[in-house]
């Protein structure tokens, strides 16, 4: 079945404040980050990224810079402007600090550089902290030179394998700020600087992870044709061939020989990126005429959709081939669902194996692993229970906070 | 009830996690890292991660790396085996991993290079201990008080403090026998398990000891 989502309700509750955490992460944990902050009261702070929304880092910067301002830091959320050109190179280069093959242009260092320039005399970088996230804005850091401030590098993507020639051009600027920061310490490059692990955060109050009403996720259920009463297996993330949607669909191929279960694959819309649509249509052919296959398209904005989802999985898969660190996992673990997931990227510092979730490395490992927990309710239930406390400990939006809050007064000591 | 003279005071205590360059594929890396790296790495791998291996095989990151990576599970045990209660210095702690490391190769060389299924990196920590505004005169005081802390401020006063006070025994302990004068209850605290329990779960057994004192 392959359907487009009908919209829930219009809901739009009061964005959450920090004692509305105070529920899931205790009382102490609020306290503590609010002592914490006392030392930075009035401190500023700039973030720097590349944009306001879509992808991770937004999602998180746009929670995270009105809780520090709560906190009472004076912070700015500043986006790095260029145009097509601009950003296609920095697509590129992004692909690259992958590992991916990348034809280093001369032309296109020189507009990196150029458009570095244009934004480094329209944005202020003189705040006391500057956080440049990833490496489109990295050689803004240029503009330190006669400040006394402190300058951060929060690389959100794998660098463990980056193409050396770019790896080459970035690392001088790399190389003058104060500290990195780095989602798992397999992504980092053995530099010279501070390198600071900085777990990626989900907010657990946010419309794709707060607490739904049984009632909700049942009427999401079954305007999508999902019937509640049969095990239901859920992947979610955009349609990309580095998820491996055609890889799921074999694994439960294979478990359907065993069980009646249904197979959810939701994603993002796939019409503004060409490589999608193809992705989507190659899931389609796979799925073939299987009614128990649902392929959502989801718009960008269906979180409460994509938490009913999650909530109403017996179990979530992550059969990614690739991944930077797969926070999809956290929401599932959040959700105290069991979890069958790929070994790569940050998804081993989610899923400790038969501990928080199952790490598999093939189709074949994924098919036996959704069988065995299905054969085993009660494990997996313990997986969730233990998986929910792992997100509890490592992987909320306060953690991420508190890290900040930490590093600021660190780099305020005299060195 | 018993009042202390002086107080109990509650900290807040924070770690950021610093990654360090140096890290290791095989046994014979880990081994020469072992001897090189600062105090404060060998510390964060076994005593801070007490924290967060409440549900793996093992309570210290080199035994879980040397089992789970390297599939060398004998010397995964004889590491994990290894007892912070036995240390008060971080050097006698870290002469004790290369000693067990250097046995278990002596008598298997053909394991020494053969590279693990991931690297291990190397980390420390940053501590950030703050006082906070509870203090305890009593035992009443004091049970009310670490219901109310964090984990990582409990994992502060209960586990790091075996180091920081350079005595076989913790914050709480050191406390209620100095100033209390009851030494037995100190001993009991200071037998609560911190390997084979959570965070949590140590909270409640040392909640549950103190209580019927009150």
């Amino acid at each position: 079945m392959d359907l487009t989502t009908p919209s829930l309700p219009e809901e739009t509750p009061r964005l959450p404040q920090l004692d509305d955490y105070a529920a899931l992460i205790g009382a102490a944990e609020l306290q503590e980050l609010r002592q914490l902050a006392h030392g930075l009261c009035g401190r500023r702070v700039t973030m720097v990224n590349t944009t306001a929304s879509g992808g991770g880092v937004a999602e998180i910067l746009n929670r995270l810079v009105p809780l520090m301002q709560e906190l009472g830091l004076s912070v700015r959320w500043e986006m790095m402007k260029g145009g097509e050109e601009f950003f296609a190179i920095t697509k590129a280069i992004h692909n690259a600090l992958h590992g991916l093959p990348f034809e280093a242009r001369p032309e296109w260092f020189e507009l990196f550089l150029q458009v570095t320039e244009q934004n480094r005399a329209r944005i202020p970088l003189d705040d006391d902290f500057v956080v440049i996230h990833d490496p489109q804005p990295v050689a803004l850091v240029q503009a330190r030179d006669g400040l006394k401030n402190r300058w951060v590098w929060r690389c959100h993507i794998d660098l463990s394998r980056p193409n050396i020639s770019l790896w080459n051009f970035l690392r001088p600027f790399v190389e003058r700020y104060d500290a990195s920061l780095f989602s798992a310490p397999a992504f980092t490059q053995g530099l010279p600087i501070p390198q600071y692990l900085f777990y990626p955060a989900i907010d657990p109050l946010s419309d794709k992870n707060r607490p739904l009403e049984p009632e909700v996720v049942q009427s999401v259920l079954e305007r999508f044709g999902i019937d509640p009463k049969r095990p239901v297996l859920t992947q979610v993330s955009r349609f990309d061939r580095l998820k491996d949607p055609v890889g799921v669909i074999q694994a439960y191929r294979k478990v359907r020989k065993y069980e009646d279960c249904q197979l959810v694959l939701a994603g993002g819309s796939a019409t503004d990126d060409p490589e999608g649509e193809a992705v989507l249509g190659e899931v389609r052919d796979a799925a073939g005429i299987d009614p128990d296959i649902h392929i959502l398209s989801l718009p960008p904005w269906s979180h409460l959709e994509i938490n009913a989802l999650q909530r109403g999985s017996t179990i979530v898969l992550q059969k990614s081939l690739r991944e930077g660190f797969g926070l999809t996992v956290s929401e599932a673990l959040l959700k105290k669902k069991p979890v069958v997931a790929s070994a790569v990227g940050g998804i081993p510092s989610q899923v400790i194996h038969k501990t928080t979730g199952m790490l598999v490395h093939s189709v074949e490992g994924a098919a036996y692993q959704i069988r065995f927990l299905l054969s085993n309710p009660g494990f997996a239930r313990q997986l969730g229970e233990n998986g929910y406390e792992h997100v509890k400990e490592n992987f909320l939006l306060t953690h991420n906070i508190k890290r900040y809050l930490l590093l600021f007064l660190i780099l305020l000591q005299p060195s | 009830m018993i009042q202390a003279a002086e107080p109990f005071q509650f900290v807040a205590a924070s770690y950021l996690i610093r990654i360090r360059t140096e890290r290791a594929w095989t046994l014979a890396e880990l081994a020469a890292h072992l001897t090189s790296v600062p105090p404060s790495s060998i510390s964060y791998h076994t005593i801070q991660s007490l924290e967060s291996h409440h549900y793996t095989s093992f309570s210290n990151d080199f035994a879980q790396w040397v089992a789970a990576a390297c599939n060398e599970t004998l010397l995964g045990e004889e590491l994990g085996a290894i007892d912070l209660r036995d240390f008060v210095a971080l050097e006698d702690l870290r002469r004790t991993l290369v000693e067990t490391l250097a046995s278990y190769l002596g008598r298997n060389p053909h394991s020494a290079d053969r590279p693990g299924f991931e690297p291990f990196f190397f980390c420390e920590a940053n501590e950030f201990a703050l006082p906070t505004e509870i203090q305890a005169t009593n035992l009443e005081e004091l049970s009310k008080g670490i219901q109310q802390l964090s984990l990582q401020s409990l994992h502060y006063h209960f586990i790091n403090s075996r180091i920081r006070l350079q005595l076989k025994t913790n914050d709480f302990s050191h406390w209620i026998a100095r100033n209390l004068g009851l030494p037995v209850l100190a001993e009991d605290l200071n037998r609560v398990d911190f390997y084979t329990n959570t965070l949590e779960g140590v909270r409640a057994e040392i909640i549950e000891m103190i209580d019927p004192w009150i």
